[in-house]
């Protein structure tokens, strides 16, 4: 007689049902999708639902089915992807204007399931096309923007000290202990100690020393590793933030915007093939200024004297191609918007902003003192441009001034107006740029890649395939190796997979190329752990045991060896999970769990099935096996 | 079925220092061929561009080439994957990372002027930035993964010898596929850097089992002798170990045959990697600890002589 819990049999059946109903939505899978979203954001109605519709099965697009969802976008569902791309093309000649169009996938998952708020697991780029960018935030900028700050702020309070000093240099890279530090240069025999406590606040939290300097004493400060970290954190975790702001500005249906590594961000835009648009907007640095026109300077001579007029600025690129003299105070800047729409006005494309408060009030005070004078609007890009120096990349950052309009007050305004002088494009560019935020540091974009969406299909096919053939290949081959209790170790083996995709299911991972791979592979390292097993209980047998003993010292001494060997496997799993980034960590994902699943699987779900089988006869004769 | 019909004696032991030379030598030709001919890294470590594009008949590769180097691409690989009608290509880094687009572009005219309804189906472009990093992430994981079953072992087994043997098991089989790249010249990406890793797990995998026999196997009988014990463990485990290999070998095979050009150098690292990882758990791992003196004491501390035995 063999026993087992009947608390054992209770909890398998339980997590197996459990284990089916996550898994069932992915066999019904995903079906081809484009979404259309109004550009303002509102509502898709309808009326405009049917005639969209109309339209496209006018020119004989074929389409399951079309409904608004709970975000107000219209989303048409296709059987297949050459007609999902027919419709986009001719979505986007007729529509472009009023719609955001997006290729994207909806599950096909039934009622039954979508009600308990299952769906399938999203497919990764390389299964279901799409475009990923992979960009790097140029952290020694934002450091050397921190240093600017901190040089700054000294030399602030120590003139509010009245403490003189000769000059303030910063230190980026030398010796170790004067990496990313200011230093301060005293007069010879300055009193070193007001002014250390006079730096106390704004250089809180750097070390500083006090050294000889050849031009008299100085003091060193230098950002600790934790404040140096604690920037560079930022400037990413800022960086991750408006790349995600703008991408979701786009209208792509399902982005991940994540932060990779140490200094990497990767973007992946599933059904977007066009990488000009959207690279266009995502790496960019715009912002605005708002400055008043000095029209009592002689601008011309300016230009070609280099004398500029103190408390003006010098434009030379501007709407009529004549340079300008602007004052160096700013009214308003981009950072100070609180919204930005793009639109046709009477004279053109044009952007509408909303300031802040405070940037409103200044607006107000100006334009009422001012009216009648000239406004401009200047445009400041950054970009990073790479060119070679004696064989060596060198990246540089370049920023351009371009003067985008330069107007009449003609009343008085505060924090509601718009700006003209913009192309239609550069006016919904500048909206979005404006709405997102500005980056707090250049990125640079190291590497892309486009998949094209019949590929992806190629691939789910292979994948697919290899699946089935190879899980074939080893339930067969289980079957003819150890008869009856071959048939248990596929039946565990297929639970393990169902169990496996459950579980990454409810994970809400996505499935990629390599993730099949993983599950595949798991199929294969799953089976040691019955085979352990059935060695082990034939070794019993060939010793002389009886059956119903030799099975459950098979289940019993096999336990060690499983539970070790599967262990070391799954440290191996568990590291390249922490340190792998993109197909590396999905495989790893899959693998760790694969191992973990079919550790229940093989040792409760077989026993289980072993013993439901041999255990309540009193006297088997021969195993099976 | 069964491979086995009774229990096998091979004297795998005795036989240990001929294994040694073998894998000396096959380590050493690893070796020399990573020195002298190099991995024929993937773009995921050197940077550059590369394309898949399907043709509507047989793609003709060397009118491709010809096109591409006629459009101002500098040495580009074109190969057949898949079919006959599907190509794959590889171009170095430029010089000035162009922009996708225009590549895109490019590209595509070149391939048109070959057939006008050939198109481009995957692109990439990698930034020569991109491998350092990754090169440091995997040594840093190879070096934990070391690091962690090495205290695991010696911490399940009470001996720093069978962990030693299990670490040198497992250096083994990673230098032999990488060895096999550099021979095969085999595309070197990433996907392959994770099969590696996960033959390193594998292969620990029978090493262990042998281990745990070798533990019940001394601590039934504490006065067999060391390389008898060994070699019982190994015979009463072969027939579980070729069966397994056998098992997987079969969802391997189906991934290389049937996976695709992008998992083919992952396939094919995991296909040498068993193969060396069973050879590594009989012969290494068991005979490191073996020459480093592994008796039953050392997994069975308690029963170890009183220290006042060892006084003259």
């Amino acid at each position: 007689m063999l026993e087992y819990a009947r608390w054992k049999y209770i909890l398998i059946a339980a997590v197996l049902v459990i284990a089916l109903l996550l898994a069932l939505p992915n066999v019904f899978g995903s079906a081809q999708a484009l979404q259309l979203a109004h550009r303002d954001h509102s509502p898709v109605t309808a009326a405009e639902a049917t005639s969209i519709s109309g339209y496209l099965s006018q020119h004989g697009v074929h389409f399951d089915k079309y409904y608004v969802d709970g975000s107000g976008r219209l989303m048409v569902q296709f059987a297949d992807v050459s007609d999902q791309l027919q419709a986009r093309d001719l979505v986007d000649a007729k529509y472009q204007e009023a719609y955001i169009s997006a290729l994207s996938m909806v599950p096909r998952t039934p009622r039954f399931l979508s009600v308990l708020g299952l769906k399938p697991m999203p497919l990764g780029l390389d299964l279901r096309g799409g475009l990923d960018l992979l960009y790097q935030v140029d952290v020694n900028s934002a450091i050397a923007q921190s240093l600017q700050n901190y040089s700054q702020d000294s030399g602030r309070a120590l003139a509010a000290a009245k403490i003189s000093f000769r000059n303030i240099a910063f230190i980026k890279a030398g010796g170790s202990a004067l990496q990313n530090a200011i230093q301060i240069t005293f007069a010879p025999g300055a009193d070193l100690s007001a002014a250390q406590q006079a730096l106390a606040t704004p250089l809180q939290g750097l070390t500083i020393t006090p050294q000889s300097g050849p031009d008299g004493p100085q003091l060193v400060a230098a950002m600790t590793p934790a404040q140096l970290k604690q920037r560079e954190d930022y400037a990413i975790e800022q960086s991750v933030t408006i790349l995600r702001n703008r991408v979701n500005q786009m209208g792509v249906s399902e982005p991940t915007v994540q932060r990779q590594g140490l200094d990497r961000i990767d973007v992946q835009l599933p059904g977007v093939q066009n990488a000009a648009e959207v690279k266009n907007l995502l790496g960019r640095f715009a912002t605005l200024e708002f400055r008043l026109n000095d029209t009592t300077g002689n601008a011309v001579a300016a230009a070609q004297t280099g004398n500029i007029p103190l408390g003006d600025k010098l434009y030379t690129k501007t709407p009529n191609g004549l340079p300008l003299l602007l004052k160096r105070e700013v009214i308003a800047t981009g950072d100070q918007l609180t919204n930005a729409t793009s639109g046709q006005g009477q004279e053109g494309p044009e952007v509408e902003v909303t300031l802040n408060s405070k940037a409103g009030d200044n607006m107000l005070r100006t334009t009422r003192q001012n009216v009648g004078k000239q406004m401009a609007v200047v445009l400041i890009e950054k970009r990073q441009e790479t060119s070679t120096v004696n064989g060596k990349k060198v990246s540089r950052e370049v920023t351009e001034q371009r003067v985008i309009n330069d107007a009449t007050i003609q009343g008085v305004f505060a924090n509601r107006f718009s700006i003209t002088g913009l192309s239609t494009g550069e006016a919904n560019d500048l909206a979005i740029l404006l709405r997102s935020g500005s980056l707090p540091t250049p990125i640079l974009l190291v590497s892309e890649q486009v998949v094209g969406p019949s590929l992806g299909r190629e691939n789910i096919r292979t994948g697919i395939a290899a699946l089935v053939i190879g899980m074939a290949g080893v339930l067969g081959f289980m079957l003819i190796y150890y008869k009856v209790f071959g048939l248990v170790a596929d039946l565990v083996l297929i639970a393990n997979v169902v169990l496996l995709t459950a579980l990454l299911s409810l994970m809400g991972a996505t499935l990629s190329l390599p993730g099949i791979a993983g599950i595949i592979l798991t199929v294969g390292i799953a089976v040691d752990a019955n085979v352990l097993i059935y060695e082990r209980i034939r070794e019993e047998i060939r010793k002389g045991v009886t059956p119903q003993a030799a099975i459950r010292a098979g289940f019993e001494k096999a336990f060690s060896a499983i539970a070790d060997s599967n262990i070391t496997t799954l440290i191996a799993g568990i590291v390249l999970w922490v340190f792998g980034t993109g197909a590396i960590r999905g495989f790893a994902v899959v693998l760790t769990l694969g191992i973990a699943t079919s550790m229940f699987t093989s040792l409760m779900g077989s026993r289980a099935l072993v013993t439901l089988m041999y255990g309540r006869k009193r006297k088997v004769a021969r195993l099976p096996i | 079925m069964e491979f086995f019909s009774h229990q096998t004696d091979f004297k795998f032991m005795a036989t240990r220092h001929v294994w040694y030379g073998l894998s000396a030598i096959l380590m050493i030709a690893s070796i020399v061929m990573l020195f002298t001919r190099g991995l024929n890294l993937a773009i995921d470590f050197t940077g550059g561009v590369s394309a898949q594009a399907t043709f509507p008949v047989t793609a003709d590769l060397g009118a491709v080439r010809q096109r591409l180097v006629a459009a101002g691409f500098r040495d580009p690989q074109v190969q057949n994957f898949g079919s006959s009608r599907n190509i794959a290509i590889r171009l170095p880094p430029e010089p000035k990372m162009t922009s996708q687009d225009v590549l895109r572009e490019r590209l595509e005219a070149a391939l048109k002027a070959v057939n006008a309804g050939a198109t481009v189906q995957q692109l990439s472009v990698v930034g020569p930035q991109v491998g350092s990093q990754l090169e440091t992430s995997a040594a840093w994981a190879l070096f934990f993964t070391l690091i962690l079953i090495f205290l695991y072992i010696a911490f399940r087994f009470h001996t720093w010898r069978l962990s030693l043997g299990a670490i040198l098991a497992v250096l083994h089989d990673p230098i032999l596929v990488l060895g096999w790249f550099a021979a095969s010249q085999t595309s070197f990406d990433l996907a392959v850097v994770a099969a590696i890793l996960a033959v390193i797990g594998y292969s620990l995998n029978d090493t262990v089992v042998v281990f745990d026999r070798i533990r019940e196997r001394f601590e039934s009988n504490r006065r067999l002798p060391p390389n008898v014990v060994l070699d019982q463990s190994i015979n009463q485990t072969l027939s579980r170990t070729i069966m397994t290999k056998v098992v997987t070998a079969i969802v391997v095979v189906a991934l290389l045959v049937l996976g695709g050009p992008v998992l083919k150098g992952f396939s094919e690292a995991l296909l040498i990697g068993i193969l060396a990882g069973t050879y590594s758990s009989i012969y290494i791992s068991s005979a490191v600890a073996l020459e480093c003196g592994l008796t039953a004491e050392h997994i069975f501390p308690t029963i170890k002589k009183t220290a006042v035995d060892h006084l003259p």
